[in-house]
């Protein structure tokens, strides 16, 4: 294809809580005050974007002078926390409007903050959060697991900059993440835990 | 190809309008390439011109001498001269007065849209019919290509009917974002015009009332890669249950246009979908959706395995 001027628009990256929750390290590429920001999976990949699938499981409005709410979204590795507030209405209204427990999809952009203690905490800022089925959630999690197992198979190349980049980021075993692809991947044939009854929450770690 | 190889083509394109010889080009040809260092092609170009000259005709009158036969799904190339075998798919209104017919020809690699000119004066085309075209030319705008008749085309009408594939992608993944422009839009009345509106003027024909339709510009995205794709009004209904009518009610109610796309957001938005259709530039003209269910774990179970 000839002229290609429009700026590409960035993917939105596969990864379960577990390994999101590890990619406390942010990069830009260029300069360039608009440049898009990325946050580096263990894995050994650029995240601007992530697609999330699974269970809102609580929901708080912790703002002091206007909304802010936070969300807590449950897949079978992990806690995803989301924040939305008045610059992002919809997935504020959103939050403010589903009743925990229910399957949402969260398209979103990765964002880090350092706590008083030195860690970092990785949250996603949503552009969109809708409810969703639990067939959507189930394929995500296939899906999740696909991407993460290409990234781990990929992670000894030699042309892969952003493993290099996790390697000297991260004091972390990638095979941990294979291994909790394949315990999400194995949880996937037990019972919903939507469809098990209500009020039944997903288990938290 | 050699020099003389080009030499035997070149001689073969003229050889009912002048009297020159295989090696009287073939030493032409040599000055230019071998002396001048001129590429060959470029060198073909200009003993071409050369002889277009001394014969006072013009490039579109130039017979192609042994062009390749291709499919028009194998295009990819501006200004080639090529045989086709192809049904004609779909005549078109002619936008301007030089153009005599205007449509879509297909074989079993596509389709591909095609001009003829006044000028031209060939003889016209039918729908549904077949036919062998020599001597077209190709034409590129902005990625996308096309085929001139020009006024050496042959044209054989096929006893057999070419049978035309249709030159669909299949694009799969999660629909991550509806873009402006979505929902009830208003297009603009203007006879052949079907710019959308923004803000009620049209960009070519100003301030106008508008006619409304429904769209939705998407993204889908499979985490390794994003397609653009567009939903036509009947595509959109589909996906979204929401007619047209109701989506003016629904904006009537609210006063506002916005709510419509608002409302199908909350429908479609972080679900799977595996669309259908051709394309156009970057997008995906959506013929058919699927909403897609849980899938199968068993083949990634296995590969997680065994890393």
């Amino acid at each position: 294809m000839s002229g290609n001027t429009v700026p590409t628009r960035e993917v939105a990256r596969r990864a379960f809580a577990r390994e999101f929750n590890d990619a406390g390290y942010t990069f830009k590429e260029s300069d360039d005050e608009r440049a898009p920001v990325y946050a580096l999976l263990p894995t050994g990949e650029r995240a601007n974007r992530v697609f999330v699938v699974g269970t809102l499981t609580e929901t708080e409005d912790i703002g002091e002078d206007s909304e802010y709410w936070r969300g807590r979204i449950v897949d079978p590795t992990g806690t995803f926390f989301t924040y939305a507030g008045q610059y992002q209405p919809e997935a504020a209204s959103a939050l403010r409007d589903l009743e925990p427990p229910a399957y949402v999809a969260v398209v979103g952009k990765p964002r880090t903050y350092e706590t008083d203690d030195g860690s970092v905490n990785v949250s996603v800022r949503p552009e969109s959060i809708t409810a969703v089925d639990a067939a959507t959630r189930d394929r995500w999690v296939v899906e999740a697991a696909q991407r993460t197992l290409e990234r781990v198979a990929a992670f000894d190349d030699e042309s892969n900059e952003y493993a290099r980049m996790a390697r000297e980021e991260y004091d972390l075993s990638v095979d941990d993440y294979r291994q909790t692809a394949l315990s999400a991947l194995e949880g996937l044939d037990e019972t919903d835990e939507l469809d098990a009854g209500p009020g039944l929450d997903a288990p938290e770690q | 190809m050699t020099v003389q190889q080009h030499a035997r083509e070149i001689h073969e394109q003229f050889s009912d309008q002048l009297d020159v010889t295989v090696e009287e080009i073939e030493e032409r040809l040599d000055t230019l390439v071998n002396e001048y260092r001129i590429p060959v092609d470029e060198a073909r170009r200009s003993v071409v011109s050369n002889y277009l000259d001394e014969a006072g005709m013009d490039r579109d009158e130039l017979s192609g001498g042994s062009n390749e036969a291709v499919l028009v799904g194998d295009i990819d190339a501006d200004e080639q001269w090529v045989d086709l075998r192809v049904s004609l798919v779909d005549l078109w209104e002619p936008r301007a007065d030089s153009i005599s017919q205007v449509g879509l020809l297909g074989d079993e690699s596509g389709t591909i849209k095609f001009v003829a000119f006044e000028t031209s004066d060939l003889p016209e085309l039918e729908e549904g019919k077949s036919y062998a075209l020599g001597n077209v030319v190709t034409d590129e705008y902005e990625g996308t290509y096309s085929v001139k008749l020009n006024r050496t085309t042959s044209i054989t009408e096929l006893d057999e009917e070419i049978e035309v594939g249709d030159d669909d992608v299949v694009v799969e993944g999660a629909l991550v974002d509806i873009q402006s422009g979505s929902g009830l839009i208003k297009r603009c009345p203007e006879d052949g015009c079907t710019r959308v509106l923004q803000n009620g003027r049209c960009s070519e024909h100003g301030e106008g009332d508008g006619e409304f339709d429904l769209r939705i510009k998407g993204v889908l995205d499979d985490g390794n890669e994003v397609h653009e794709v567009i939903f036509n009004q009947e595509a959109t209904e589909e996906l979204t249950g929401v007619t047209l009518d109701e989506a003016k009610d629904m904006a009537m109610d609210a006063l506002d246009t916005t709510v419509v796309a608002e409302e199908m957001a909350e429908g479609v938005l972080g679900r799977y979908y595996r669309v259908t259709g051709p394309t156009l530039g970057r997008y995906v003209l959506v013929n058919e959706a699927e909403q897609l269910g849980s899938t199968d774990a068993e083949a990634t179970l296995i590969r997680a395995r065994s890393m």
